[in-house]
């Protein structure tokens, strides 16, 4: 029989600490779409997403109601547009764009993700071309989210790739300024991007995933806080213990989801990603913990050595509870996306260059972040440069989602509204990297001994 | 046998435990076991039933649990046991 307190703690973690699962989502390969009519090929690929989705947000509901966990969201990631279109025109992809928007629409989902490219090499024709749409393709749909490689540590980065998506980034800012350029939310740009990420905007069906997968993305960072709150003054080892102990019901809670809805709609299960994510709800909060674990203010002096223990504590608990462990699997640090954060990078404690440093020891990136609508593409690509450099470097994912939000100015406060949040603007340093940026070319990939 | 915890939290009155066995009895889910404590006016119950013949798709009797629930003030979480079992043993 059960352990009173067991179930007690099970039930205060769901209602008092907001344990919840955040996605369940399920990759879908759009590979035996291929048509050399643009038109056809939107269509099939609506026809094929609605098919093999539309159970989907109905079984969430049920397992939701059985085992009295929140399930957040349910999605649906796709093989990359720029591989399945290759022969596209920008039209087309456009199109397909708002096909995916509609059948995202149809199943019920909020997101749909896998509008995207891998140049971390080169540019096919087909990869220059999805890029080239972004900023239309964002700006006239409501659900697609886009993400592009462009570095990974075997190919290194290419320059080519990092220049124009600063472009891209601005262009789509401007395509969505009338509602907070909130089309850079849904646009993210990554070094050594994950095949089997379940988290949105980043999440994509790799080519080397089955036909359709079932990935979950557990949550939880509430759960974790108050652990640490109970355990009081204890050493950082006894800490460590605690977030791994408890890494490891929230992720156990990840895997029974994913197993019962991989069964249920006769899908292979994939991952449990073993993410920490923030909501903007008060106590759901990455920088809640850090602050937890005894740090005056997040993004002050600590934060980073925090963040680092917090990180490989939930991985090690995480990982024995799955059987399957993969996708971005960190604590996520988007800024708009976290009350604490909001609050901190508004007193001026949490920096830019802070959370760089943070994103060195966590997943996955400068995520989130509202800088002022009148930075130039050359520094947001300088930005992007050091970011991806990091993972590059690091041998792990980084990513950029930054907002450069039209007409909105250091200090001010963008809202994207619902889960997306809302981003206190942070002051970026102006000075010019174009001549680096001008060169062009690829970063080599790095050497992997001699490491220091 | 398939089993469901169902774990009620309100200010206490007469009848709650009745009321919550009716359900159950109507649903063929049979009481396995009871722990009950009235601690300052708060009643909470921990019930751990077997669903192995429940005549309704377990979720509708979720429903019907939280319908209970929420027309007497009280909080009802009906969870199955599985969620525990995953998350208490190895």
């Amino acid at each position: 029989m059960f352990d009173t307190s067991d179930i007690l703690e099970t039930i205060s973690m769901i209602r008092d600490e907001k344990l919840d699962i955040r996605t369940i989502t399920m990759g879908i390969s759009l590979f035996d779409c291929r048509d050399e009519n643009d038109a056809r090929l939107a269509e099939k690929i609506y026809e094929k997403i609605v098919r093999h989705a539309e159970k989907l947000v109905e079984t969430g509901s049920e397992i939701e109601k059985i085992y009295g966990i929140p399930i957040i969201h349910r999605r649906v990631a796709v093989t990359p547009i720029s591989l399945v279109a290759g022969g596209a025109t920008k039209d087309g992809m456009v199109n397909i764009a708002r096909a995916l928007d509609r059948a995202a629409k149809n199943i019920g989902i909020n997101f749909i993700g896998g509008y995207g490219a891998l140049v971390q090499k080169g540019f096919t024709a087909g990869s220059r071309t999805l890029i080239e749409s972004i900023p239309e393709a964002l700006s006239s749909t409501e659900r697609v989210c886009s993400s592009v490689n462009v570095a990974s540590t075997k190919t290194g980065i290419n320059m080519d790739a990092v220049v124009r998506m600063g472009q891209i980034v601005k262009e789509t800012a401007a395509a969505t300024a009338n509602s907070g350029s909130i089309g850079c939310a849904k646009l993210v740009i990554f070094a050594n991007v994950p095949d089997d990420n379940p988290f949105m905007a980043g999440a994509f069906h790799g080519c080397g995933e089955p036909e359709t997968v079932i990935n979950v993305g557990v949550s939880g960072p509430g759960v974790v806080s108050s652990a640490i709150r109970r355990a009081g003054e204890c050493d950082l080892t006894a800490l460590a213990e605690v977030i791994k102990k408890t890494a490891f019901k929230i992720t156990r809670v990840g895997q029974l989801v994913a197993r019962e809805a991989s069964e249920r709609l006769n899908v292979p299960f994939g991952i449990v990603d073993l993410s920490l994510a923030p909501t903007p709800e008060i106590g759901d909060s990455v920088a809640g913990i850090l602050e937890e674990m005894g740090l005056e203010k997040c993004g002050g002096a600590g934060s980073t050595a925090a963040l680092a223990m917090l990180n490989d504590a939930v991985k090690k608990g995480g990982v024995m509870a799955s059987s399957h462990v993969g996708g971005l699997s960190g604590a996520f640090i988007p800024v708009s996306e976290d009350a604490l954060m909001i609050e901190r990078a508004q007193e001026g404690v949490l920096s830019i260059e802070k959370l760089e440093a943070m994103t060195a020891v966590c997943s996955v990136g400068l995520d989130m972040i509202a800088v002022p609508g009148d930075t130039t593409a050359e520094v947001i690509s300088g930005v992007i440069a050091d970011e991806i450099s990091i993972g590059v470097i690091n041998n792990k994912t980084t990513a950029v989602r930054l907002i450069p939000a039209v007409g909105y100015h250091e200090g001010e406060m963008v809202d994207f509204g619902g889960l997306l949040g809302r981003a206190p603007v942070m002051s970026l340093r102006t000075s010019s990297p174009a001549k680096f940026l001008r060169r062009g070319g690829r970063i080599p990939a790095p050497i992997h001994s001699l490491r220091n | 046998m398939t089993k469901a915890v169902i774990a009620v939290v309100g200010r206490d009155a007469v009848g709650i435990i009745a009321k919550v066995s009716n359900i159950c009895a109507e649903c063929k889910v049979n009481i396995l076991d009871i722990s009950q404590t009235v601690l300052h006016d708060y009643f909470s119950m921990i019930m751990i039933v077997d669903i192995t013949a429940i005549n309704l798709p377990f979720p509708d009797f979720v429903d019907r649990m939280n319908a209970l629930g929420q027309e007497n003030g009280l909080q009802i979480h009906t969870m199955h046991e599985n969620i525990f079992n995953s998350m208490h043993r190895i």
